[in-house]
Order: structure tokens, then C-alpha cells, then sequence
């Protein structure tokens, strides 16, 4: 099996990352701003997993696991928020619930 | 018998205890047997030490007491200790005798007033401290009794509570004196750090051998001392607090702002006469402060209208002559009319207050007249007494001590012919405001009706002075008119003769003759404006040159008017403006400033999660940045 | 031993005050006064011992200690002990408690027990202070009066209590933090130099020092007890504090937390760092004195009666600043006498003060006027302790301040001549309070109850106590005395003297300002 570069794992690891990000930042939708770091948090494993590849270790898929189930965790936290924010303000805007100001 | 010397003092001390803690509990006819008695038999207390004295004199003219050792700390030790000498010795007695007088005279003049025990209470710690300040054998309880006579000269003035005006001028008489003091104590410093003690024989004597005459030392010492002095004694440039101080009760002013109080600055520097005999240039201060100051101010008290601020002024004067004896070495001559002025000048208070009290209190000189029909006792006594301040040649005691003083600015090694000149001119200025109060007050017609007369209580004192203001005088004459030296010999045991210089061309007897002639003139002057003319007084007060001469000389040559702008105003401006504290400004500025930054930062919580993302990513990318580049 | 009793008879006494007064306000009043009251008599008891030990025992650095391990392993101990100065100050704390206590007893009627719990706690703090020698220790305690002293402000207080004690807490805190670091500072250095941990003053007495290290842990030191004393320009935090506070909180600020500061300098600024002490004197002693002039002015500006009373602290305080970088006998002597005889008429001030409002429920001296004529005990009272404010002879304040400046005028005459001027600015706004307040007309018409018995039981003593202060005030120069030559032998060789401008050169001013590491006596 003809190994890919670690340099293209890496580019598309940053593009995921940046495209999680620009989602992060541009879109007002709760569910889509966590999908967004949902591409964020598996851009990283990814690079993980490129790194570890290269160096023929475990360590990289190792810590691809712990992100999978943190990330699971954060998903499930997160939809329990976004439960709560909908039926407290009947909207999904993540700008429109912004009551912590100072 | 000489040791019964602490009882002088701790009579009257334990007569202010009493009154003080039981005083409005005892029967209003208690209160002047405790408040009076006590200063009387400090009175009979000081005349059996003075027949002791005087029949079996202790060895080296000086009695000393030490009772204990104040403190003894780094090779400072005070005593509380009393030394008795013919100096002291000659002080207290008149302090406690006036004082007695005064007391008495109290007991039916303050008789209506509801502070009856209060004023008998300040008077007897007056007595007490005053006579400490005379026997007090080193500085520092000199100092005690100084300040404890200040403060209750501060009381007194301020008796009469109820009025601010008596408030004001008791604090100007505190603060002005408190000036003075400033200087003595540092006085009181230098001569403890040069010499090593602040006992008085001894520093004298350390003063003495360590010191070369004309030395600096002695003369910024000289100096610093005649501040405090020139402060109790009210002058030149510390004389304002006086004339103000009237506003106390008439007994107080016979007492402390005329009899004894004021002349504790005459006192401290013939005590200290050593130190000035080495320090000339001190000791002309002295001349040149006492002449300055017998002249302006009796230019002032031509001009006053309220009869307690003429006596004020007078008293200033007065001291002024006293002061120029001090200044030209005549240092018992200085004491003799020290004694004189006590009498007379009580006197001339106390039957001012019989006047004033007759007629529903009222001070001022013009509305007053024709009294001497009426007030007979008051009028001779009185006229005795002006007769003694003005120095009525031959039979007035005034006379001779005044006469004693201007020969000795002539005749002594440190007088000199301008010394001379303003005494004799003094003089004059003396006879004129002296019987121009006369002939106001009592000649012409009256103008205010008696409405109660004095009682025995208040006209016996009166007696007994004026009687002492004409023959206190004879216990010292000059040459040409008997000859008499005793009172000046008694004070040699303390104080050295006057060191009389090569004679300039004239003898005591032409002295004598020419103030006679300045008294004379004085007296006519007098006579012709307000007796014979009274058109004319009022012909030369009207151009408005005049008018302002009045109004200068009326005013105390202006000096409380410079007073209140250079020093009072700033100080009162400073503490109104500052009054929230400059330097708290500082710390409330840090408080305010970390509260703007909060505010500041306080923007950037939006609330908004996506700022908050992009604040991250943006966060890290310049912290990698950073990592990488730099 | 007796010393740890001292502190557990306030502390056992505070917490026992708590719990009574939860169902009872007499008891806890009770308690506490029985328990300041048997610390002061044992405190008598010791100082009439104290004589006779140190003539048989001159050597002896302690007159009574206490020293138990406790937390060996870094050398911190628990130890107390008591000289000459120690044990003065210690039967000031209980007089004045003592006082506070009776001041407390007709004006406090809420939280009676926690009041009690508070006022004791901040005696056995300042009581620790006063005998910590295990700088650990002194640390320790020095925030233990803090706290309660917060509540005490915070809690019965007045219109700006949480401001006053805000500011305060802030104030100390973080000067106290200054003095921690330099605390540790020094304990680090006296390690790595002599191999031994240890916060023992005894030891640290001798840590070898650059002269730039001991100038910074001087400053630490410093900071911490010039804010206590309060020194200016740190001194804003005191009249809001003061004024704030109850009576009780007044008189113990003023009458003993200051006095900690006055205390800290005498016991741990100059014999820990005399090098640097010494050169710093000039500035120390500089802005003691316009402490004393800044602070008089700043009185006499007030309209609020005990605000008037508090920045006359600053101004009295300055005299101690000034004495102790005069380090002489005389000044030294001379500002035990301020801090005690300063200790009680302020004290009595404030407590009078206190009476006032309590009886016209206002500060303002243009409200009240012309009292004389309905309160004249009082007002005769006030015209006392007035007069000893101004330093007349005769009262306490006047030998201290005396002795202070006699002492001065040998370092430096332009100190001297400035602090003379502050005595006199004293006498404005000492007359200023007499007149404002009690001559003039009764325009208001008061008409108040005059010094009750327990009133009077307070302030007689206090007056008898000023009064021979004022004229007999040896017993206490003898119980200074050995104290303070060992405060001096631990800052020999060079004892401080300055070089202000118009200062004499004095013969020992020539070896060496900049060397400052100390040779063990």
C-alpha cells in the first residue's frame, strides 16, 4: 500500500481545520456551529493520525480515540444545550441568546 | 521656713482642685473663700519667706527646693524644683500679693456671674502657674508654668463663652503667644545640645565659661529666648494679642494682661541676664524691641476709645520700658518697675472695671465724663494710679522706676543717646494718653448715668493699690533725692549693677529734669485738647491726612491687618481648599483608573460565542506566530 | 508561659462572648471586661517584676519567653517573649482594652456577642504582635488584628463603613504583603549564607546582606509600618477608618494598631537593617515631618469632629517617625512617651467623641456649639486631653514630643525647627474643636446628659494616668531603658544618624554610609 505523504495528510488536516473554523465563525445556527467544531475536532485527529503514521506509532491513533470520545461527549452535552437554548428563546440564533454580556 | 517654698505654688493649685471638682456643688459664698483664701495664704506663705529672706539670708543669696526628678533620660535631668533668689523672691510676692487683691476685688465683681467658681478656679491656676514659672529652678518647668499661664490667660479671655468675639481673641492670644514659644523652645533646645543642661544657675554659669562673648551661640540663643519672650510679654512684632485680650473679664485683665502674665518675658530674660551679657548683639535686640515698642504703641494708645484697649496699649508701652532696661543691663531697675507697673497698672484696670461696671458696661471713653463727683473713690484712686503711669515727678512711684530706667539707657555701657531719646519721648507720649483717659472720664459733663455702685469688697483693693503706686516708689530714689538704694541693693544679691559708662555730659539730675519737662508737656498737651479746647482735638483730626493717621495708629499701625493677609488667610485657605486630603486624590485616582480599565475590558464581553471563537483562533495563530518567527 | 496565657485568656474569652451572646448581651460584656481586666492586672504583676529581673539579669535579651517548635522542619517556632518595650505597650493594650470595652457598653446593641468576639481577637492580635520574636509568627499575628478589625469597622460602622473598611483592608494587606515577601526574602538569604532555616529574630539579626538587598527588604519592612503608623503620604486610609468606625474600633486604632507600626520599626527596621536604615534616615525622617505638618493642617480643616481627631494622629505619629531615625536616647525615650501618651488622649478623644454623638446623634461641629453651657464636665474634659494634644507641659504628650525633638535637634535642626512649627499648627485646631464645638452660643439648644458615671470612670483614670506621665514619667524611661539598649547594641555600630540638609556632621558620620552589612554584636 503506497503511503500518502504526510504533507497532504497535513494540508487537508489544516484545510478541515479552516473550514471548521470559517463555519465556526460565520454561521449563527447552534447545530451548525457545533458540526463546525465537530470538522475542527476531527481535522485535528487527523493530523494525529498522519503524524503518527508517519513515525509507525500507536501514539497518534491512541490519541484519535481519546478526541472520538471527547468529542462524542461534547456532542452530547452540546445538543442538551441546544435543547435547552430552543426552548428557552424559540431560536436557534447563537447570536440572539448572547445574555452573558458584561 | 524657707522650705515652705512648694506651698507658694501648690496653694493656689490645690484651691483651682477644689473649685474644679467641687465648685458647682459649694455654696456660692464658699467659692471666693476657697478661690481667694488660697491665693492669700500663698500671699502670707511668700512675706514669711521674704522675713526670712531678709533676716537670715541663705548661703549664696538662693534657696533652692528639689522636690523630684522630673525624668532622667540620655543625661537630660529636670527637677521638679523651686529656686528662690532676691529676683524670684521679689516677683512672687507681688504676684501673690496683686493676686490676693485681684482675688478679693473678684469676689463681689464676678459675684451675678454664673460662672462664679469656673473664673475662681482659672484665676488660682493662674497664680499657681505663674509662680511656678518664677521659682521654677531650670527652663523646662519654667516652661510649664509658661505655658500653663498662657493657657489660662487663653481661658479667661475667652471667660465669656457665649460670645464668639471673646472666643477669637482668646485664640489670637494663645496662638500669637504660641509663636513666641516656638522660638523658646528651640531656644530651649540649643542650650541643652551646646551646654548640656537646662538648669538655670548652672547653664549661666556653663554659658559663662564655654561661650566667648559676642559669640554666635549666645546671641541665637539670646535671640530664640527673646522670642519667647516677646511673645508672652506682647512685643513689638508679637504685641497684637493684647489689646484684644480685653475682652476677658476685668479682673483678669488687671491681673494677667497687665499686673503679672506679661512681664513673664521680663522675667525670663533678667533671669537669664548672663546669657545676654554675653551676647551684646542680643541684648541690643532687646533695647531695640522695648523702645520700638513703647513708642509705637503709645502712639496707639493715644488714639483708642475703649478704656481697656488705652490701659492695653499702656501696658505694651510699659513693658517696652521694661524691656529697655533689659536691653541697657539695668536689670533691677527693669524689676523695680516691674513692681511699680504691677501696682499701678492693677490699679488702673480695677477701677476702670469699678467704672465700667457702674455704668451698664460701657467701654468707651467718649460717653463717658464728669465722673468725679460722682465716683469719688474710684476718681482719686485712679487719678493716682495715672498720676504713677504718667511719672508725676517726686511723689509717684513711676516716677522713680521710670526715671531709673531712662538714666540707665543713658548712663549704662550699652545705653546710648537714641535709646534716650525715645524713653524720654515715651514720656510725653505717656502723660498724654494717661490724662487724656483722665479728663474724658472723669471731667466734663457726664454723658451716662450710674446705675449701681461698687461695694467695699471691690473699692479696698483699689485703696491698697493707690496707695503702693504713690510709695512703692520710695524704696529706691535717685542721688539728688535721698538716695535710697534698698530695693535695688536687695536685688543685687541676684542681679548685677548697671555698668555705667563714661558720663555723656549730663547728670541724673538733668535726665530727671528733661522727663519732667516731656511729662509736663504731655500733660498740657492733654490739658488743652480736651479740657480747654475740645474744638481744637477735633480741628486736627479733620484733614484726611489725619484721618488716616488715626485710622493706622488706631489700628496698631496696621499690623493685624498684614497679619491676617500674610498669615492667617493662607493657612485657612490652605486647610478649606485641602480639606478632602491632595494626597487621597492619588489613591482614589488608582481605584478610578483600574475601574476605567474594567470598564474598558468589560466592552469585549459580548456574549457572543462566535467573537469569543474568533478571539481564540485569532489568539493562537498570532501566539504561533510568535513561537515560530521570533 | 504567662504569655501564651495572656493570649489564650482573650481568645477563649472571645469565642465564649460568641456563644453567650447569642441569647444574652450582658454576658458577653461581662466576660470580656473580667478578661481584659485580669490580663491587665497580670500585666502589672509583670511589670512590677520586670525591675528586679533585669538588675539581676542585665544580659538577658527576654524578660519573659515562651519558645516551642512549630513546624520545625522550616524553622518556624512559636515564640514569644517580652522585653522592656514589649511589656509597655502590652499594659497599654489592655488599658486601652479595657476602656473600649466600658466605651462599648451603652453604644453597641446589635450582634453584642460577635462584637465582643471581634474586639477580643483584635487585642490578642495586636497582643502577638507585640510579643511574636519568630518573624513567621509576627506575620501571623499582624494579619490576625486585621480581620476582625474589617468586621469590626465593616459591620458596626458608620454611614461609609464599607468604603472605610474596604480601604482599610486594602492599605494593609498589601503593605503586609510587602513585609511578607521581604520576610521571606531575608529568611532565604540567612539560609543560603548560614545553612539553617529559621524566622528567628534572634538569628535572622545578623543575615549578611548586599547593601542594595538590605535597602529593598529595609523598604519592605518599612512600607508595612509606615502605612500602620501611618506615615505620609500613606496615610488616606486612616481618617476614613477612623472616622467610620465605632468608638471602641476608634480608640483601638488609633490608641494600639498605630502604635504596631511605631513598634515594628523600633523592633525590626533599624536592628535588622541598621546599614541601610541609617541612610535612609533623612528621607524618613523628612516625611515624618511633613506628616506632622501635613496632618495639623489637614485637622484643622475638618468640620467633622472625629475626622478632626483622626488626622491628628498622622500629625502626632510623625514625632515617633521622626524619633526612631533619630535613634538616640533621647528621641528614643521620647517616642515610647509619644506612643503611650498618645495612645491614651487620642483615646479619650475618640471617646469623647463618641459620647458626643452618641448624645446628639451628629459629628458636624457647626450642629453641635455651645456646649459648655449644657455639658460642662465634658467640655472641661475635652479642654484636657485638647491640651494634651497641643503638648502642653505638664500632660504626657508634652515629654514625648519634648524628648523627641531634643533627641532630633542633635541630627538634624531643619527636622527640628519644621516639627516645632507642626506643634504650633496643633494649637489650631486643638482651640478650633473647643471653640466649634463647646464655646460659642447654644444656638442649637442642646440640652444633653453630662458625663455619666461609667463615663467618668473611664476618662478620670485617663487623666490621672496623661498627668503623671507628664510629671513623673521616669518608671516608665526605667522600664525602656534596658530594652532599648539592646534595640541599640543590635543596630551598633553605626547608629543611625542622618544627613539631612542643615544637619551637623557628627564625629561617626564618616565611616562608611554605604557600607551596610552588619558585623554580629
Amino acid at each position: 500500500m503506497a503511503s500518502i505523504p504526510m504533507q497532504q495528510g497535513l494540508l487537508l488536516a489544516g484545510i478541515l481545520f479552516a473550514v471548521g473554523l470559517a463555519g465556526l465563525l460565520v454561521r449563527r445556527n447552534v447545530i451548525f456551529m457545533l458540526m463546525s467544531l465537530e470538522i475542527m475536532l476531527n481535522a485535528a485527529g487527523l493530523a494525529f493520525v498522519v503524524a503518527g503514521a508517519r513515525w509507525g506509532q500507536a501514539d497518534g491513533q491512541i490519541v484519535f480515540l481519546f478526541i472520538l470520545t471527547m468529542a462524542a461527549a461534547e456532542v452530547s452535552v452540546g445538543l442538551a444545550l441546544v435543547l435547552r437554548i430552543y426552548r428557552r428563546f424559540k431560536t436557534l440564533d447563537a447570536d440572539a441568546v448572547s445574555e452573558m454580556r458584561g | 521656713m524657707l522650705h515652705l517654698l512648694w506651698l507658694i505654688p501648690a496653694l493656689p493649685l490645690a484651691g483651682f482642685l477644689i473649685l474644679a471638682t467641687l465648685g458647682k456643688r459649694m455654696p456660692r459664698k464658699m467659692v471666693p473663700v476657697f478661690g481667694a483664701g488660697s491665693v492669700g495664704l500663698s500671699a502670707i506663705v511668700a512675706i514669711l519667706i521674704a522675713f526670712n529672706f531678709l533676716t537670715s539670708t541663705p548661703p549664696g543669696n538662693s534657696y533652692t527646693q528639689v522636690l523630684w526628678t522630673w525624668m532622667d533620660v540620655g543625661g537630660f535631668h529636670p527637677q521638679i524644683a523651686f529656686y528662690l533668689d532676691a529676683l524670684s523672691l521679689v516677683m512672687v510676692l507681688v504676684v501673690t500679693f496683686v493676686g490676693f487683691l485681684i482675688h478679693f476685688y473678684s469676689a463681689e465683681f464676678m459675684e451675678e456671674d454664673e460662672g462664679y467658681s469656673r473664673f475662681f478656679a482659672y484665676m488660682n491656676l493662674f497664680v499657681a502657674s505663674m509662680c511656678t514659672l518664677l521659682l521654677g529652678s531650670n527652663l523646662l518647668l519654667l516652661f510649664l508654668g509658661w505655658e500653663g499661664v498662657g493657657l489660662c490667660s487663653y481661658l479667661l479671655i475667652g471667660f465669656w463663652y457665649r460670645d464668639p468675639v471673646n472666643g477669637l481673641a482668646a485664640r489670637k492670644a494663645f496662638i500669637v503667644t504660641r509663636v513666641g514659644d516656638t522660638a523658646m523652645t528651640l531656644g530651649l533646645f540649643l542650650l541643652f545640645d551646646k551646654l548640656g543642661t537646662l538648669n538655670i544657675q548652672e547653664l549661666m554659669h556653663r554659658a559663662l565659661v564655654q561661650w566667648p562673648v559676642g559669640s554666635t551661640l549666645p546671641v541665637l540663643a539670646g535671640l530664640l529666648l527673646l522670642g519667647g519672650a516677646v511673645g508672652k510679654s506682647a512685643q513689638l512684632p508679637l504685641q497684637t494679642w493684647l489689646p484684644d485680650a480685653m475682652a476677658g473679664p476685668t479682673p483678669t485683665s488687671a491681673l494677667i494682661h497687665a499686673a503679672t502674665m506679661v512681664t513673664a518675658g521680663v522675667y525670663l530674660i533678667a533671669r537669664t541676664h548672663v546669657l545676654y551679657s554675653i551676647a551684646p548683639q542680643a541684648q541690643l535686640a532687646v533695647a531695640v524691641v522695648g523702645v520700638a515698642t513703647l513708642t509705637l504703641a503709645g502712639f496707639s494708645a493715644i488714639t483708642q476709645s475703649d478704656i481697656k484697649r488705652v490701659l492695653a496699649y499702656s501696658t505694651v508701652s510699659q513693658i517696652g520700658y521694661m524691656f529697655l532696661a533689659l536691653g541697657v543691663g539695668a536689670w533691677s531697675a527693669a524689676i523695680f518697675h516691674f513692681m511699680t507697673h504691677a501696682f499701678f497698672k492693677a490699679l488702673l484696670f480695677l477701677a476702670a472695671g469699678v467704672i465700667i461696671e457702674s455704668l451698664h458696661h460701657e467701654h468707651s471713653i467718649f460717653k463717658m465724663g464728669g465722673l468725679r463727683k460722682e465716683m469719688p473713690v474710684a476718681f482719686w484712686t485712679f487719678l493716682a494710679a495715672g498720676c504713677s503711669l504718667a511719672g508725676l515727678p517726686l511723689i509717684t512711684a513711676g516716677f522713680y522706676s521710670k526715671g531709673l530706667i531712662i538714666w540707665g539707657a543713658w548712663s549704662s555701657t550699652r545705653g546710648s543717646g537714641a535709646l534716650w531719646f525715645f524713653a524720654v519721648f515715651g514720656v510725653l507720649l505717656t502723660s498724654l494718653y494717661t490724662f487724656r483717659l483722665i479728663f474724658l472720664v472723669f471731667f466734663g459733663e457726664m454723658k451716662t448715668q450710674i446705675h449701681k455702685r461698687p461695694g467695699f469688697r471691690m473699692l479696698m483693693p483699689c485703696v491698697v493699690l493707690a496707695i503702693l503706686s504713690v510709695v512703692g516708689g520710695f524704696v529706691d530714689t535717685p542721688e539728688f533725692l535721698g538716695n535710697i538704694h534698698s530695693f535695688t541693693d536687695f536685688l543685687h544679691l541676684a542681679l548685677p549693677p548697671v555698668t555705667e559708662g563714661p558720663l555723656r555730659g549730663m547728670s541724673e539730675l538733668g535726665s530727671e529734669s528733661l522727663v519732667t519737662l516731656a511729662f509736663l508737656i504731655g500733660l498740657y498737651i492733654a490739658y488743652l485738647f480736651f479740657i480747654r479746647k475740645r474744638e481744637l482735638a477735633e480741628a486736627i483730626t479733620t484733614p484726611a491726612i489725619a484721618k488716616a493717621l488715626h485710622r493706622f495708629w488706631y489700628s496698631d499701625w496696621g499690623m493685624d491687618w498684614l497679619y491676617e493677609r500674610v498669615f492667617v488667610r493662607p493657612v485657612m485657605w490652605i486647610a478649606r481648599v485641602d480639606k478632602n486630603d491632595f494626597i487621597d486624590y492619588i489613591y482614589s485616582g488608582m481605584a478610578l483608573i483600574t475601574e476605567l480599565f474594567y470598564h474598558g475590558v468589560r466592552k469585549t464581553e459580548t456574549g457572543r460565542m462566535r467573537w469569543y471563537a474568533a478571539g481564540i483562533a485569532a489568539g493562537s495563530i498570532i501566539f504561533l506566530a510568535i513561537v515560530l518567527f521570533l | 508561659m504567662i504569655l501564651v496565657w495572656l493570649i489564650v485568656i482573650l481568645m477563649v474569652a472571645g469565642i465564649l462572648a460568641g456563644l453567650t451572646g447569642r441569647f444574652s448581651t450582658s454576658w458577653p460584656r461581662v466576660i470580656s471586661l473580667l478578661a481584659v481586666s485580669i490580663d491587665f492586672v497580670i500585666s502589672l504583676v509583670l511589670w512590677s517584676q520586670n525591675s528586679s529581673y533585669v538588675k539581676l539579669f542585665p544580659q538577658s535579651d527576654w524578660f519573659k519567653q515562651v519558645d516551642w517548635a512549630w513546624v520545625p522542619q522550616y524553622g518556624i517556632h512559636f515564640h514569644l517573649a517580652m522585653d522592656g518595650l514589649s511589656l509597655l505597650m502590652i499594659v497599654l493594650t489592655f488599658l486601652l482594652g479595657i476602656m473600649s470595652v466600658l466605651i462599648s457598653w451603652r453604644e453597641i446593641q446589635e450582634g453584642v456577642g460577635f462584637f465582643h468576639f471581634n474586639l477580643m481577637w483584635i487585642l490578642a492580635g495586636i497582643l502577638g504582635v507585640f510579643l511574636a520574636v519568630d518573624l513567621f509568627l509576627f506575620y501571623f499575628m499582624w494579619e490576625l488584628m486585621l480581620v476582625p478589625m474589617f468586621f469590626l469597622i465593616a459591620i458596626w460602622g458608620h454611614e461609609r463603613r464599607i468604603y472605610a473598611a474596604v480601604k482599610f483592608f486594602i492599605f494593609t494587606q498589601l503593605s503586609g504583603l510587602l513585609m511578607l515577601i521581604a520576610i521571606l526574602a531575608l529568611y532565604f538569604i540567612h539560609h543560603s549564607t548560614t545553612g539553617i532555616y529559621s524566622f528567628e529574630y534572634q538569628d535572622l539579626l545578623g543575615t549578611a546582606l548586599t547593601p542594595h538587598m538590605a535597602m529593598l527588604l529595609m523598604l519592605g519592612f518599612f512600607v508595612a509600618f509606615a502605612v500602620k503608623l501611618p506615615m505620609f503620604p500613606f496615610h488616606p486610609w486612616l481618617p476614613d477608618a477612623h472616622t467610620e468606625a465605632p468608638t471602641a474600633g476608634s480608640v483601638i486604632l488609633a490608641g494600639l494598631l498605630l502604635k504596631t507600626g511605631a513598634y515594628g520599626m523600633l523592633r525590626f527596621v533599624v536592628p535588622l537593617f541598621p546599614g541601610s536604615a541609617h541612610e535612609f534616615a533623612p528621607v524618613a525622617m523628612v516625611l515624618g515631618v511633613i506628616g506632622i505638618i501635613y496632618g495639623a493642617i489637614l485637622a484643622f480643616g475638618q468640620t467633622d469632629l472625629k475626622r478632626l481627631v483622626a488626622y491628628t494622629s498622622v500629625s502626632h505619629l510623625g514625632f515617633a517617625l521622626v524619633g526612631i531615625f533619630a535613634w538616640n536616647e533621647l528621641a528614643l525615650e521620647g517616642v515610647l512617651i509619644v506612643m503611650i501618651a498618645h495612645g491614651i488622649s487620642t483615646g479619650a478623644l475618640f471617646m469623647l467623641v463618641g459620647g458626643l454623638q452618641e448624645r446628639t446623634h451628629t459629628r458636624e461641629m457647626d450642629r453641635l456649639r455651645g456646649l459648655w453651657a449644657t455639658v460642662p464636665v465634658m467640655s472641661g474634659v475635652m479642654m484636657f486631653f485638647a491640651m494634651a494634644s497641643i503638648g502642653l507641659p505638664g500632660l504626657g504628650d508634652f515629654v514625648g514630643e519634648f524628648l523627641t525633638l531634643l533627641g532630633a535637634y542633635r541630627v538634624s535642626l531643619g527636622v527640628t525647627i519644621a516639627a516645632v512649627i507642626g506643634i504650633l499648627i496643633s494649637t489650631l485646631y486643638s482651640l478650633k474643636v473647643i471653640q466649634r464645638a463647646f464655646h460659642g452660643p447654644n444656638t442649637h439648644e442642646w440640652s444633653l446628659p453630662d458625663l455619666g458615671k461609667r463615663e467618668l470612670l473611664i476618662m478620670v483614670p485617663m487623666m490621672l494616668i496623661l498627668l503623671w506621665i507628664g510629671l513623673y514619667p521616669q518608671p516608665l524611661f526605667n522600664t525602656f531603658k534596658p530594652a532599648m539598649q539592646k534595640l541599640q547594641l543590635y543596630a551598633a555600630p553605626k547608629p543611625v544618624m542622618t544627613m539631612v540638609p542643615g544637619a551637623r556632621k557628627l564625629p561617626y558620620d564618616q565611616n562608611g554610609l554605604a557600607e551596610t552589612n552588619r558585623s554580629e554584636p
